[in-house]
This record gives C-alpha cells, sequence and structure tokens, in this order.
C-alpha cells in the first residue's frame, strides 16, 4: 500500500496533466459538437503550434505563456482559414468528407513538419523551469501550476464566450440544430469556420502551456489525441462542461494508474473508463441522452 | 553568288575539331568502356516516426560516407563501381521495416544497412537471410540481432551485453574511488527489447558490484508526463537512476528529475537515446554530472574530428548515429574491396574474414564471431560544463569524473 502522502501527491500531479488535457479535449469536443466530425487533424495541429511557440521563443526569446495571445489568434487564423480553404471547400457539405480531408491535412501536416524542422526534439529553456512549489510529499513544478491555471482561466472565458455573445449562441444554435439556425439567418458556414477556429485557437493556448515542460517533434502531438477523445467520450461527446471535468478525471486516473499498477499498466485506467462509458452511459457524463 | 555552306564550321576547323576528339577519346578509354555497375545498398532506418531524428541521423552518415568513397573512385578491385544507396524508411515500425528488405530485394540490393531500433533490424535481418543478403547493423542494441545463427548478419559495435559489462565496470571503479557510497539503484527503462534487454541485465549484475535494485519502471514511448516516477524514485531514495531509453522520454525525464530536485549520487544511462551534444548544450543544468555509457568516437583520431568540422558545418550533430552508420558503409566497402565482387557469397566471406580498421572509433581490430564484432567498445562520457567529457576506457579519456555529484541545496 502507498503512502497516503504520496497518493497525495499523485492525486495533484494527475490534476496539473488533467489540467492541459482539458484544453486539447475543448478544441475536439467543440469541433465535434458543431461539425459533428471528429478532427483527425487535432494532434497534427496541436504539433504545429507547439513548433510555433518554439520558434517565438527561439527566434525572438518570447517565453511561451508571454506567447498566448499571439499563438492563439494565430491558430485561430489558421483554423478559420483551413476551413474556409479546404475543408469546407472539399468537403461539398458532407460530414464523411470531412473526416477524410482531415486526416489528409494531418498526414500532409506532419511530413511537412518533418521535413521542415527535422525529427529532433526541441525544447523551451525557461528561468522558472525548474522552479517548484512543495505541498507535503508533492513538488509541484511552477510551469505545470501557471499551466493548470492558465488552462482553467481560457475554459472558462471559453465558456462566458459562448455562453453571452452573439457568437457564441450561433456556435451554440448551430450545434443544436443545423437546419433551423439556418432558418433564422445564422451564416451556419462561418459558424463552422468559426468553431473550427476555436478549437484549433485551444490547441494553441494548450501548445503555449505545454512547452515550459514538454517537447516537441514532429509526432508529439498525437501523443495527446488517444487521451482527448476518451475525454470527450467520458465527458460526452460536444459536452464543453463534460470535457473539462472529463479532463481532471483523466489526469487524475492516469496518474493513480501509474503509481499503483506500474507506469505501463497504470495506463489501462484510462482504456477501462473508455470502454466502460461506452457500455454504461454511452452518452457520457455530461452528454446528451439519445 | 556564294556558295552557303552545309556546316557552320571551316573544313580545316572540322579536321582539327574531329583530331582532337580522337584523341581525348583515345586518351580516356574509360569513356569508351562500359561503366561497371554499381553496387546497390539498402539503406533502412526510421527517418519518420517516433524515433524520426536518429534515422535521420544514421541515413545522413550512410549516404556522406557513400559520397566520400564514390568521389574518391568508387570500389577500385571493381573497376571503380560506384555505391548506389537505395533509402529506405522503415516509419518506426517492424512490419514496413520488413517491407523496404522485400522491395529492395526486387531491385537487386547487394546488401542492407539498418535499422537504428532493434526490433525492425531482427525482422528485417531475418527478411535478408531469405535471400542470403548480407544485412549490417549500424545501430541496434539487443543481442538477439546476431544470436539467432543468422549468416547473413553483421555488427561492427558493441550490443547492449558488452556495453552493459563496460559501463558496469567503469561504474564500479568510480564507486570504488568514492569509497562506495552508491548501494542502491532504481533503473527506469523503455518497455521495447532495448530498454527492456538492458534492463534485465543491469538487475543482474549491478548486485555484483554491491548495488542492490530497489525498482525497476517501465515506460511507454511516448510517455507524456514523468511526474509519478519522479515521485516514485523520491520516495524510494536510491543512490543512483539509471536510465536506458530513446530521445525523446531520455530527455523529458531527465528534464523531470531535475525540475523536481530529486537528489542522487549520479544519473547514469546505457546507450542513453538522448545523450548527445544537443542535450548537454540546451540544458546544461539539467545534463550537468549526468553519465551515460555509449557509442563514442574516437577522440584522438584526426578522420573523425575533420568528420565532426564537416557535419557540425551542416548545422548538423556528431551524434553516435551518424558515425557508426558512416563506419559500417566504409566496413561494407572494405568487404566489396577484398571480395571484387557484389556476389552474395563472396561478400558473406569477405566479410565474415573482414580485419576492417574502424577508424573513427575507438575500437580494436574487426574480428566477427558469429556476426557480432569481437573488437568494437563503448565509451563512458559524462556532461561537464555544457560539453560531453570521455571519462573511460582511461586512454581515451578527456576528463575527470565527477562523482558523486553535488546535491540539490
Amino acid at each position: 500500500m502507498l503512502d497516503p502522502g504520496i497518493l497525495f501527491a499523485g492525486v495533484l500531479n494527475g490534476l496539473l496533466a488533467g489540467g492541459v488535457y482539458v484544453l486539447v479535449a475543448v478544441g475536439l469536443t467543440l469541433i465535434y459538437g458543431v461539425l459533428h466530425i471528429i478532427n483527425f487533424a487535432h494532434g497534427s495541429l496541436l504539433m504545429l503550434a507547439m513548433y510555433a511557440v518554439f520558434f517565438l521563443w527561439r527566434l525572438s526569446g518570447l517565453d511561451p505563456y508571454a506567447a498566448l495571445p499571439i499563438v492563439i489568434a494565430a491558430a485561430f487564423a489558421f483554423g478559420y482559414l483551413l476551413y474556409r480553404l479546404v475543408i469546407g471547400r472539399l468537403s461539398h457539405g458532407r460530414d464523411e468528407n470531412i473526416l477524410l480531408i482531415t486526416l489528409g491535412v494531418s498526414i500532409v501536416i506532419d511530413n511537412v513538419a518533418l521535413l521542415l524542422f527535422g525529427g529532433d526534439t526541441q525544447t523551451v529553456e525557461t528561468p522558472y523551469a525548474s522552479s517548484f512549489v512543495r505541498l507535503g510529499a508533492a513538488f509541484l513544478p511552477l510551469p505545470k501550476l501557471i499551466s493548470f491555471a492558465a488552462s482553467l482561466l481560457i475554459c472558462a472565458a471559453l465558456g462566458i464566450f459562448l455562453a453571452k455573445s452573439d457568437t457564441g449562441k450561433a456556435i451554440r444554435a448551430v450545434a443544436r440544430e443545423r437546419q433551423g439556425a439556418r432558418l433564422v439567418g445564422i451564416d451556419v458556414d462561418n459558424v463552422f469556420a468559426l468553431s473550427y477556429g476555436i478549437g484549433i485557437a485551444c490547441l494553441g493556448a494548450a501548445a503555449c502551456l505545454l512547452m515550459p515542460t514538454y517537447y516537441v517533434t514532429p509526432s508529439s502531438g498525437n501523443a495527446f489525441v488517444l487521451v482527448a477523445f476518451t475525454i470527450v467520450v467520458l465527458g460526452g461527446m460536444g459536452s464543453f462542461a463534460g470535457a473539462a471535468i472529463g479532463g481532471l478525471i483523466i489526469g487524475v486516473v492516469e496518474s493513480l494508474g501509474g503509481l499503483l499498477l506500474g507506469e505501463q499498466l497504470g495506463q489501462i485506467g484510462i482504456s477501462a473508463i473508455f470502454i466502460l462509458i461506452l457500455l454504461l452511459r454511452p452518452s457520457g457524463l455530461f452528454g446528451a441522452r439519445q | 553568288m556564294t556558295q552557303q555552306r552545309l556546316l557552320p564550321v571551316s573544313r580545316r576547323a572540322f579536321l582539327a575539331g574531329g583530331t582532337a576528339l580522337a584523341s581525348g577519346v583515345l586518351a580516356s578509354p574509360a569513356i569508351l568502356r562500359a561503366e561497371p555497375a554499381a553496387v546497390k545498398v539498402g539503406l533502412i532506418h526510421p527517418v519518420t516516426g517516433f524515433v524520426a531524428y536518429n534515422g535521420q541521423q544514421s541515413r545522413l552518415g550512410a549516404t556522406m560516407a557513400i559520397d566520400d568513397l564514390n568521389k574518391a573512385g568508387g570500389i577500385k578491385s571493381m573497376g571503380g563501381a560506384r555505391l548506389d544507396p537505395l533509402l529506405g524508411d522503415s516509419q518506426s515500425k517492424v512490419e514496413v521495416g520488413v517491407s523496404e528488405v522485400e522491395k529492395m530485394n526486387e531491385q537487386g540490393v547487394a546488401a542492407y544497412i539498418g535499422c537504428f531500433q532493434s526490433p525492425v533490424g531482427i525482422a528485417a535481418s531475418q527478411a535478408a537471410a531469405k535471400y542470403n543478403t548480407p544485412f549490417l547493423i549500424d545501430v541496434g542494441a539487443s543481442d538477439l540481432l546476431v544470436t539467432r545463427g543468422l549468416k547473413n548478419v553483421f555488427r561492427l559495435k558493441p550490443g547492449f551485453g558488452v556495453c552493459v559489462d563496460q559501463g558496469m565496470a567503469a561504474l564500479d571503479a568510480l564507486n570504488k574511488g568514492a569509497n562506495s557510497m552508491a548501494k542502491s539503484a532504481v533503473i527506469v527503462h523503455e518497455s521495447g527489447e532495448f530498454g527492456t534487454g538492458t534492463s534485465k541485465l543491469l538487475s543482474s549484475k549491478l548486485p555484483s558490484i554491491g548495488i542492490q535494485v530497489k525498482e525497476v519502471i517501465s515506460h511507454d514511448n511516448p510517455t507524456r508526463n514523468f511526474d509519478n516516477i519522479a515521485l516514485r524514485i523520491r520516495s524510494l531514495a536510491p543512490d543512483l537512476v539509471m536510465m536506458s531509453n530513446y530521445q525523446n522520454e531520455y530527455v523529458l525525464l531527465a528534464r523531470t528529475l531535475y525540475q523536481q530536485k530529486v537528489n542522487l549520487a549520479g544519473f547514469y544511462s546505457f546507450l542513453g537515446g538522448g545523450f548527445n551534444y544537443k542535450f548537454v548544450k540546451e540544458m546544461p543544468d539539467v545534463s550537468q554530472y549526468m553519465m551515460d555509457t555509449n557509442h563514442w568516437f574516437n577522440p584522438k583520431s584526426e578522420k573523425a574530428q575533420a568528420l565532426k568540422k564537416r557535419v557540425e558545418a551542416t548545422k548538423a550533430l556528431f551524434t553516435y548515429e551518424l558515425y557508426l552508420s558512416y563506419s559500417v558503409v566504409m566496413l561494407l566497402a572494405d568487404a566489396l574491396e577484398h571480395a571484387a565482387s557484389a556476389d552474395k557469397e563472396k561478400l558473406l566471406a569477405a566479410l565474415s574474414a573482414s580485419t576492417f580498421k574502424a577508424e573513427l572509433m575507438p575500437y580494436g581490430p574487426t574480428k566477427f564471431v558469429n556476426g557480432q564484432n569481437q573488437g568494437g567498445r563503448a565509451a563512458t562520457l559524462q556532461s561537464l560544463k555544457g560539453d560531453i567529457e570521455v571519462i573511460a576506457p582511461a586512454e581515451f579519456a578527456s576528463a575527470k569524473a565527477v562523482f558523486p555529484r553535488p546535491k540539490f541545496t
């Protein structure tokens, strides 16, 4: 039996990890909720955003946290244009086409990144990288605490935006009833592009929060896709609150699983949740029942 | 009316040009002779996928060697035959590596070089054995590569068995020099053939030098987060952490242990995938005092230093993948020179009897026994002040080791 202090530290580590998973999953669930597709390019676009953070730091010395507004804006613009110029045009309005196009986009992005940036591991070094806060047995790295807080703040701001703003209301309307939204004069295609852009902007934010403690290679985004997908299924496909709560749950399960069962077997907890949710509550914790 | 010439040259100029051409042809019989057929060499490396960087470095080393050989006149005993590289990408996947072998066999490959990852090398060399085609392992740590009785497999570098033995001897000497203060260790390894095999050897051999293994922790590739492993290590309070993993996880684990201020007498890795110039230069604080037993060039070799300069001039890093692949191409060229043929039987015989001098490496004379070179050896390295120093074997050492490392305050 593990020492309670170690378990407590494990829970805190899991929450900190889950904080960043939340942002990746929120982007995925937003795109699913509105466009009704799984964005296969999610991992590749996260990787691209991580390279943006890395190069901003390498070329101009910009701290990853200070780069948040720039990377979020650039990621939004990239996502918006990607939808407008590629995904929307080539899909001809069919959801299954979008699925294949995002898969194709991911292959192209991965290989272009490999061509341009090489396969080497790139990291960002910050002056606060080795600072930590001690809480009992837990040594919580300062960058992870900052990332956790920033992630929750960004999610809250996005939630308020979706709840209160006209654009947010339009996005929710399209997510709920596409045809009805069109009938009341909402530009549905524009809402699709906006939603895709916001989903990718979430990845931009996640990239800024990840880079002080993680690395980037052309395949590093994929490490987060499966876990984000599990979070979306756990929280409920398309559910914003579900993704936020699900992210934290998965973070803690992964962490405690690693501590109790070993780092490899610990991943079984995530898979078990995935299977159990599909068996017992296919709509997820916060998903609408069919 | 002037007569218009059919050719815009005079008769005299035509005759002069014709004479010059004829004398040029006679003076260069090679132009008239058929060029010897190029020798096709299959290079199979993971240039995409999770170990893409390592694969790209291997490919760079191998292609540089082939360029150098071709510029120097090719294989002399074969009339100056050029080496023709066939570039294969295993995508860091076993089945793709095997399909590259089949594809290159169709193209008439004379020998293969690869594959960085042991599991890919094991399967790909097995596939090459069906065609009796020589398979030269440039990088691949598992001793299974050369213990299956395959006559077509040759490895110039030492495997993890030899590396662990040499590293263990170096660690024992260091520890004895520090009054045997290190008494326990935690092993952290990647879950593939390379990490698992190395970990098994370490677990069985560490007690023989007075170090007890407190726990063996295995992790997947990729691993997103090493916080819990750091937590576990802190709770076990070992004197040493011994690592055996690929580049990304190596760097992430080292950084996490540093960020979490885990106090240890030493970090010691075996064939540490991330222990290279980039790591120590970009993360001098994290890497400071870390030790690694790994493949390393001979710092006293002029050829190695010249190649290092050339590589660094292109902004690439002079990593072990690069100079091992370079050396293996030179080994193949040497065997072709002796065989005077790309015939598989003759080439296999030449490789088996090879006494090739691996000038870039701190190796003794090449002698293959069951495909494994007996002259290969590893070096023990330490990161000191943002540079990599050789601390053992003594004849190649460039600095004195710092052990135990100073504690975090």
